[in-house]
């Protein structure tokens, strides 16, 4: 990569600010608090804009190719959202503005509750937590009040499926429980038997994700949330593949108590460095007085021209607060942008198409690769990145060398269950030229992995940065594109 | 058969550590296969020596490009004594799994513990079948 550290192109005495003139009172800083040695580079306005540009064509992005990166709904983010979201009342608007002053806001957040609320098919919603793991942790502490304000103190687990997203056996842990695994039956679904066994009055609940993390939606959902009901646990379905039920399924119907959405991957809220995330939870009437807070409500219903007027209130038995102020409001109001402009059949187009392109590429690619649990899938398929008589290739060389055809990687070795697994999600966004070019891309690398090994263990060949040593960047841990001055002299190695 | 090493003098547990009994001490690492199916390691967490710790307790983690992977005592025990060569050089755990890639030794709690563990012949058989 050729493009210098802006430190680097750093000189003495350049600006690319010009301060305008104070028009108050100047004040001195005290001398003990003014340093001689901040280190900032000093860079001409054109030189920063050359700089960042440059460094942006070396990325690659949903804007600039395809990003099946599996697990992570890498769709397109509409930019309508973005104009939405930049709406001064909405951008500018204080988090500690009165509900007064603040009604149209409040207005969004009640709508998208109910919006989501409808998707889920459960009787409450609450857009406070911060990101998808946050949603699993106010969760897992409502299923926690729930069973303590029964006095039913001796339940002390939670059921993992082991096909489940790696977030869920960390919240488990958070929230104070024990997770306890479950095998997967020969067809990816939850061994029914394993599940049985397992369910007691030390129960408190199981978190399952669904679609799994194989892309399977669970063929037995009934029966184990039957099982799980009847030793008096609650059902936590991680909503993070929502992509695969949008509008067709409703979590609520099937019998699950609580669900967190990401906003961010299901509602096209730009993620992955892109923006914060966004998790609201929906829960079932059961757990309504202790989602997490506040939430909007209507205080005074609407009179004939006059709206009704909103303001927050805090759920009788909240599990309380999860963050400052009111969930990530900027990605309620994209959220809310993308419900709208697509519509109840729009979104149902979203899953259906999802659906359709992730079993596309499925099908496609069953000659070249082997697909463990070859069924119809949802929005995502996993496959073994190996082939027999080529030990030395594995599931990475694979994802480098799609570099080279301009393609993001899948997401490796996830799940765990698969060997050499990769994850694919080619998302609804894109079309059939897409996907037919990734089915190609991935054809040609199975015939080079027999022909010219070597090629895919040393690949990406084409990109700004060639094939990193991943075991050294583990190690040797460096936090700090340069010595820090102060300490530059002295500083060791390692 | 063969594609990976089992001594044939350990023992081996579906989890892929492996025990070697002398006396009323025994040491534990994880397998050829374990390495290999993890990939390069670039980390290893180690217990306190003087833990005590239960059949199936964690007593580390074992961490590679690829994945993290909790690690399990075969039998019970208490710790006496840490490889520490392995927290600067992981990759021991790759280049030598049953030699100085070991990980930890402890003091047997009971020995019969160990009678439902794999012997070589069968942890191969297991580890073909996955």
């Amino acid at each position: 990569m050729t493009e210098p550290l802006i430190y680097d192109i750093s000189s003495p005495g350049r600006t690319g600010v010009n301060l305008p003139d104070c028009d108050v009172p100047q004040s001195e800083l005290p001398q003990h608090l003014l340093r001689q040695d901040v280190d900032l580079p000093e860079v001409s306005e054109l030189q920063v804009v050359r700089h960042f540009t440059r460094l942006s064509q070396l990325n690659h992005g949903i804007d600039t190719g395809f990003y099946p990166l599996g697990s992570c709904t890498m769709k397109y983010n509409p930019r309508l959202n973005e104009d939405a979201a930049r709406l001064p009342g909405f951008a500018h608007l204080h988090p500690a503005t009165d509900e007064e002053g603040s009604q149209g806001a409040l207005a969004l957040m009640y709508q998208l509750q109910e919006w989501l609320r409808e998707i889920s098919g459960f009787a409450a919603v609450s857009l406070v937590p911060a990101a998808g793991a946050q949603g699993e942790f106010a969760g897992i502490l409502m299923i926690r009040k729930y069973h303590q304000e029964r006095g039913d103190t001796k339940r002390t687990k939670i059921l993992v499926p082991n096909s489940a997203h790696g977030t869920n056996p960390a919240t488990v842990s958070m929230a104070g429980y024990q997770a306890v695994e479950l095998p997967s039956d020969a067809n990816g679904d939850v061994d029914l038997e394993a599940l049985r066994a397992a369910c007691d009055d030390t129960i408190a609940g199981m978190m399952i994700t669904v679609p799994s993390t194989l892309g399977l939606f669970e063929a037995h959902i009934l029966e184990v949330i039957q099982a799980v009901h009847d030793c008096g646990g609650l059902m936590y379905m991680d909503g993070a593949n929502m992509n695969a039920m949008m509008g067709v399924v409703k979590p609520g119907e099937l019998g699950f108590d609580v669900m967190h959405y990401n906003l961010h991957k299901t509602f096209s809220t730009p993620h992955g460095g892109g923006g914060p995330g966004s998790g609201p939870v929906a829960v079932n009437d059961k757990l309504k007085p202790y989602l997490p807070g506040p939430v909007v409500r209507i205080v005074e219903e609407e009179q004939g021209d006059v709206p009704p007027l909103y303001g927050f209130m805090m759920p009788e038995k909240s599990i309380g607060r999860l963050k400052a102020f009111h969930g990530n409001f900027g990605m309620h109001v994209r959220a809310f942008a993308y419900i709208a402009a697509n519509g109840v059949e729009g979104l149902k187009d979203v899953t259906r198409m999802a659906v359709l392109n992730a079993n596309y590429l499925r099908v496609k690619l069953s000659d070249a690769y082997h697909i463990p649990y070859n069924r119809a899938c949802g929005h995502e398929f996993v496959l073994e990145g190996r082939f027999e008589g080529v030990e030395e290739v594995h599931a990475l060389d694979i994802s480098k060398r799609l570099m080279d055809y301009g393609i993001h990687p899948p997401t490796n070795y996830f799940p765990l269950i698969v060997h050499e697994a990769l994850m694919i999600e080619p998302t609804e966004t894109e079309d059939l030229a897409t996907l037919n070019q990734f089915v190609d891309a991935m054809k040609k690398i199975a015939v080079e992995a027999k022909s010219e090994p070597e090629k895919l263990r040393t690949a990406p060949h084409t990109t700004p940065v060639k094939r990193l040593d991943e075991v050294r960047a583990a190690k040797e841990l460096v936090l700090c594109c340069r010595p820090i001055p102060s300490q530059a002299d002295s500083a060791a190695g390692g | 058969m063969g594609k990976w090493k089992t001594p044939d003098d350990l023992k081996y547990t579906k989890n892929d550590e492996w025990l070697r009994i002398e006396g009323d001490t025994a040491t534990v690492g994880i397998s050829d296969y374990a390495q290999d199916q993890l990939n390069d390691i670039v980390f290893v967490e180690l217990p306190d020596v003087g833990a005590s710790l239960d059949k199936g307790d964690s007593f580390g983690v074992v961490e590679s490009v690829k994945a993290a992977a909790d690690v399990y005592m075969p039998i019970g025990g208490t710790i006496t004594e840490v490889n520490n060569a392995v927290e600067d050089q992981p990759e021991l755990l790759n280049t030598d799994p049953y030699g100085e890639g070991w990980i930890i030794k402890f003091t047997i709690k009971d020995a019969s513990e160990a009678n439902d563990l794999m012997d070589s012949a069968a942890y191969d058989a297991y580890c073909e079948d996955r």
